[in-house]
This record gives structure tokens, sequence and C-alpha cells, in this order.
């Protein structure tokens, strides 16, 4: 135990030492480029290389033969540094794809950064310090001792496995995207270096592993994003602080919208398209947020983090961390879509409005298609060779074509960003190393909240309690390997679907878990009946209409049988079934038998952070 | 050393938890959806180049965000304190 001790004594001079190693890295390329031409595939591939080598490292280095390092870090880990490991395991879905949302959406799409953030206030208020007080390993362990019984927990394991599947499938599915365009290799193999780096991560050291890789992910991932926006800042504006310049980037943007013609209602900065506060679109604005929100407070990948701090009071700090970490991210992402756009924008003032066919500039060419994707497009034709652009535009746009006709897809504009503004490869290698960070590091977290719920709740507490630690660990890593096997395999089938169903694990999760989950804490009299009712009654409703509504009952899309309630968009189907849930969860409690006294009196020691955790360590 | 509180101090400590949960819900809801109702009358105001209502949503309610949490944490800390309901 001496070993850990010293760990976690050194955290702030290991990890200074490791950050202060990575600038040296990242100087040594920016010099090599500058004065020896080091080729581009040499510091991309450099990039990948020694960040994946560092996780193996750290990954190896933390394995471990004890439960509850395995589950829960040993609860060890300082509230500053849980904050670091939740800000990257919040980072895969911000990094890739938001910056490209806010650059299409404009002020609508901040709908994501309200949502993504604002959940934590309801995590560190209304569970995080009671979950760690009790002391489980898993979300359905809670759901398991406070409603007793297997149903409920296995109920919390089918919401868990529904929301988080699709979510990791993506997740993989971007770390492939990401190391076949950065490295220059087939797309099917990428996927499976992805699940490499994931599984040097996690596999070994469980919880432990995947917390002090984190950390080291997240300092490479902050990096990575900030470095373009700043570098755009001082470029435009001469102060290198993005996040305040980019509101004279905004009024650039809407000088330039008025003289390119833009439709009012693309309006970078006008709020649901130019309606009213009483319009759909202001309301799916705001179901959006709520969705999210709840979303992010009952996702297990999300709250076991805050299972791994030494103390009940540190679990509260550390939710103040997570944010403020993620916070660094999110509010530089609206300030990255501006400078991206303005990019853009000027290019087509510089050339008097229209861009001429044979001024296409090359990024277009190279973003224009991957791995059978369509990223940009022009006047609806994707952008591969002049001729099929020009035939799109037609003749009455023979000399050239408008802002408007271009489309950029939103995945694509935060890795290409660097190579359309004329960064030098050591940022844009870098910027590729980040995202490679935050997909692993994300697809880290679900992987183990999969694999976790499935060896401790199904197997230890279902099939086998009698089973010692050997055997537990041995079937916890197994499983393990498997899930992220079939997720990796999933990925690799390129489902055209996925990426959507990211935003509906939200939904899910929100549905499914948090009344069960608030109920659970914030009221003694809440029944398993009321506690199994609601799940079902709440998850299933917001899952009928999702698939009913995306694919209709036939299950294929568009063929006119789809679901339509209040024209709800599927993303936001949380808003039914959370309502849902707590009324019929509270109706249900109310009519059945009252839990019994020693439940009731294990509500109120939850509620007292004194006398430590109530669930055995070795449970 | 008795690893509980007595039932007249858990429930003065409950009370109080409770306003101070409800008051943290109350902030929440109104920079998450509340503020951004009056985005349009906001954007009427420039802040340091922002529209008002833009920065509310892009940056300025994330900030009110974390606060919130910090004050929350330390709020708590002292109602845990001030009935014994602390850890050791």
């Amino acid at each position: 135990m001496a070993a850990k001790g010293d760990f976690t004594d050194n955290l702030g001079r290991l990890y200074s030492i490791y950050a202060g190693g990575f600038a040296v890295f990242v100087i040594a390329l920016w010099i090599l480029e500058d004065f020896a031409g080091l080729p581009s595939k040499v510091i991309l591939w450099a990039y990948v290389a020694l960040t994946v080598l560092v996780y193996a490292y750290i990954g190896i280095m933390s394995r471990t033969s004890q439960v509850s390092e395995y589950y829960v870090a040993g609860r060890s880990v300082p509230a500053v540094y849980n904050g670091m490991a939740t800000g990257a395991e919040m980072s895969g879905i911000c990094f890739v794809g938001m910056a490209g949302s806010l650059y299409v959406l404009g002020y609508d799409g901040l709908a994501f950064v309200l949502g993504w953030t604002g959940g934590y206030v309801l995590v560190a208020v209304l569970l995080a310090p009671y979950l760690r007080k009790f002391g489980a390993y898993t979300v359905p362990d809670f759901l398991g001792t406070r409603y007793g019984g297997n149903l409920p927990r296995l109920l919390g394991i089918i919401v868990l496995f529904a929301a988080s599947f699709t979510y990791l499938t993506a997740q993989i599915y971007a770390s492939g995207i990401i190391a076949s365009r950065f490295l220059g290799i087939d797309f099917q193999i990428a996927v499976f270096a992805g699940l490499a780096g994931i599984l040097v991560c996690s596999m070994l050291g469980g919880m432990r592993a995947v917390t002090w890789t984190q950390v080291a992910q997240y300092i490479i991932l902050i990096t990575a994003y900030l470095l373009p926006a700043i570098w755009m800042s001082t470029v435009k504006t001469g102060v290198p602080i993005p996040q305040i310049m980019y509101g004279s980037i905004l009024g650039d943007i809407a000088t330039m919208e008025q003289a390119l013609g833009v439709a009012t209602k693309d309006f970078h900065s006008l709020p649901f398209d130019g309606n009213g506060l009483w319009s759909i679109e202001a309301r799916d604005f705001f179901f959006l947020i709520f969705c999210l929100m709840v979303g992010t407070a009952s996702l297990p990948h999300i709250l076991m983090r805050f299972f791994t701090t030494p103390t009940v009071r540190e679990a509260r700090k550390s939710v103040g961390w997570s944010l403020f970490f993620i916070f660094l991210l999110y509010f530089t992402a609206p300030a990255y879509a501006a400078f991206a756009k303005f990019n853009v924008m000027d290019m087509f003032v510089q050339a008097g409005g229209v861009l001429a066919y044979d001024q296409i500039p090359a990024w277009m060419y190279r973003w224009g298609n991957i791995g059978g994707n369509t990223l940009i497009s022009i006047c609806g034709a994707p952008v591969t060779d002049q001729a099929a652009v020009m035939a799109a535009c037609g003749a009455d746009k023979a000399a050239g074509f408008g802002f408007s006709d271009l489309s950029l897809g939103k995945d694509m504009i935060m890795l290409s960003t660097p190579e359309i503004a004329g960064m030098p490869w050591f940022v844009i290698g870098l910027v590729g190393a980040g995202g490679f960070a935050a997909a692993l590091s994300t697809a880290d977290g679900l992987v183990l909240a999969i694999a976790n719920a499935l060896s401790h709740d199904i197997y230890y507490k279902m099939i086998d309690p009698n089973a010692d630690t050997k055997r537990r660990l041995f079937i916890a890593k197994t499983i393990l390997l498997l899930v992220a096997l079939l997720a990796a395999y999933t990925a690799s089938k390129q489902p055209s679907d996925i990426l959507s169903m990211v935003a509906w694990a939200f939904s899910l999760a929100a549905a499914g878990l948090f009344a069960p989950l608030v109920l659970g804490v914030w009221d003694a009299r809440t029944t398993r009946q009321g506690a199994i009712w609601g799940i079902i009654l709440g998850f299933g409703v917001t899952l009928y209409y999702l698939v009913g509504n995306v694919y209709g009952f036939d299950l294929a899309k568009g063929t006119g049988d789809e679901l339509n309630w209040f024209d709800v968009k599927s993303i936001s189907a949380g808003i039914f079934g959370i309502p849902i849930s707590f009324i019929v969860t509270y109706v249900v409690s109310r009519v059945t038998p009252a839990p019994s006294r020693e439940m009731q009196d294990f509500v109120l020691r939850l509620r007292a952070p004194k006398g430590g955790q109530l669930m055995e360590q070795t449970h | 050393m008795p690893d509980r509180i007595s039932p007249e101090f858990a429930a003065a400590h409950w009370a109080k938890t409770r306003t101070l949960m409800w008051i943290c819900l109350v902030l929440w809801a109104v920079f998450s959806f509340v503020i951004h109702m009056f985005v349009s009358a906001l954007n009427g105001i420039t802040f340091v180049g922002f529209p008002l209502g833009f920065y509310m949503a892009a940056q300025g309610s994330l900030v009110v965000f974390v606060v919130l949490i910090f004050w929350y944490s330390a709020r708590q800390n002292a109602i845990d304190e001030e009935f014994g309901a602390a850890e050791d």
C-alpha cells in the first residue's frame, strides 16, 4: 500500500512533470518542423504513438488485484483530479462535434452548451453526496439496495445498457474517424486501434487506471482545444483570449451575413431562427436543455465518478471542479465556432461574394468525403471534383458559388479548422491527439460503467455472491473485454444512425433513472413498487416515442407511420418520460405499504455525512 | 463516539438542507431557462462586445453554475458542521 500512498501524495508533482514533458514534446516538434522540415506524416504519427504509449504506461502501472481499487479507485481520488477526469469524460461529445454544431446552428446550438453544463448543479445538490455516502460500486447497486431485490437492480441495468451502449459505439466510431484521417490508415483498422487504446487504459486497472489516464488525457485535450482558438484570436484581433475577443467577431459575422445575402433565419446570433418566444423553435430549445441536463445527472458513467472521492465533502467539491474543467472546454466552443465561421465567410467576402470553381481551396477536397461520408458539399454535391460541383450548381451560377451554397458537416469543423486557417502541422497533429484523447476517455468511462454493471450487479450480486476476489476481478476484466469488442465491432459496421443516437442516451437515462435515484434519497416514503413502475413507464414511454418517432412501427425510416406527439423531436423524447416517472413513482409509493422501518432508517442515515459509508468496502 | 446524530438534530439538519436544495434549484432554473426567455430583449444590450442575450447562453449562465456549485458545497458543509453531521 505504500506505493499507492506515494502516488496520491505526489500527484501534483507527477502531473506537472507530465504536462511539462508534453509541452517540451510539442515545442520540439515545432522546432523540427520549422528548421528541419520534419514531414507532416511523421508529426501526426509521433503525436498518436507518444500519447497512446503514455496512456498504456499509466494503465499498466495502475493495474490492480483489489476489488475496491478496480471498481472505485480505492476511493482515494482528490476532488480536483476527479474533476479533471470527469472533464475528460464529458469531452467526447464536445471535442469533435460541438464547435461544428455551433458553427451550423449559431445561437440555437447553445442549448447543447447549457444542457451539458447545468446538469452538474443537479448532480451536486440532489445526488452526488448521497450516492457517495451510500458507498455503492455502481448505480444499479444503489437501486438494488434502496428498493430491495433483483428487479429494481435489473431494470437499472437495462436502462444503463440502453443509454450507454450506443454512446460507447459512437465514441469508438469517432476515435476510428480521427485515427484514419490523421494517420491515413483504413477506417476498419483504425477502429481497432481505438479499441486497443481503450483496453490499455481500462482493462488491467479498472476505475483506478481509467481515472489516472483520464487526468492525463484531459491535459492533452484541453491544450489541443485551446491552442487553435488562441491562435485564431491572436491572428485576427491581436489578443490571445478567444473567449472574450469573439464578441467583436460576432459583430463582423453579422456585417458579412448582410453583405453575403445570408437568409435572415440563418443569422448566427439570432435566437430561435428568428421566431418569438412562443414558437416551436423556442420550445425545442428549452426542451433540449432540460433533457440534456437531467440526462447528465442520470448517466451512470458520470455519477460513478463521484463514488471515487475519499469523503462526502470531497464529492460535493469535486462536482464543482468537474464543472469548472468542463466549462473551460464548453465556453471555448462558441468562440472556436465564431472564429471558424469568420474565416470561411471572409474567404467569400475577399472574393467579392462568389468563389469561382477553380478557386475551391484544397482543404475542401481533402475533407469533402471521408470513408464514404460526405462532410462538405457545394450546391448539394459532395466536393470531390470540380466538374461535379459545377454541374450541381447549374448554369445560372456559372461564375461561382456563394457562402450559402456551401454546406460544412458539423463533425469536420473542429478537426479541419487548423488546416483551413493555415496553421502548422505541429498544431494540426495536436488537435488530432486531443480529439483521440477525448474519444478514448469518454469511451473508457462508458465501457467501465457497462462492464461493471454486468460483472458486479449481474454476476456477483445475482449469480454467484460467494465468488472470491480473484474470480470477481477475472470476470470483471473478461466482461470488459467482451463489451469493448462488441462495441468496436458495431462501430466498424458504420451504422449510419449512430451519431444521432448519442443524444438519445441523455433522454433515455433521464427518463429511466433520475426519478428513482432522486426520490430514493429525498423521499423516504418511496417504495419498491413505486420505483419499479416509475422506471418501467418513464423509460418505456420515452423509448416508445424515440423509436416510434424516428422509425415508426415497421422500424423503417420515412414510411409515413412515424409517431408525432406535439412535434417534439426525438432528441428531446425525455420530456415525456421524466415527468411520468416522477408522477408514477410518487403516486404508486403513496398507495403501496411504506418501506420497512430499517429502510426508512437507512434513508435517514444516507442524509448525514457522519458515520462513514453505509455499504462495507468488501461487499 | 456515536456514528449518528440525534433524531431532533437530524430533522433540523434535513430541514435546512432541503431549504438550501430549493434555493439552488430555483437559481438553476433561472439561469437554465428563465433568463434565456428574455434573450431578444437582452440582445439589445452590449456586454464586452457581445449581445448580452447571446453572452448569457454562451458564458454567463455557465459561470453562474460553477460558482453556484462551489457556494452550495461550502453552505452544505457549514450546515453539516452546525448540527454535528459532518464527517469526522
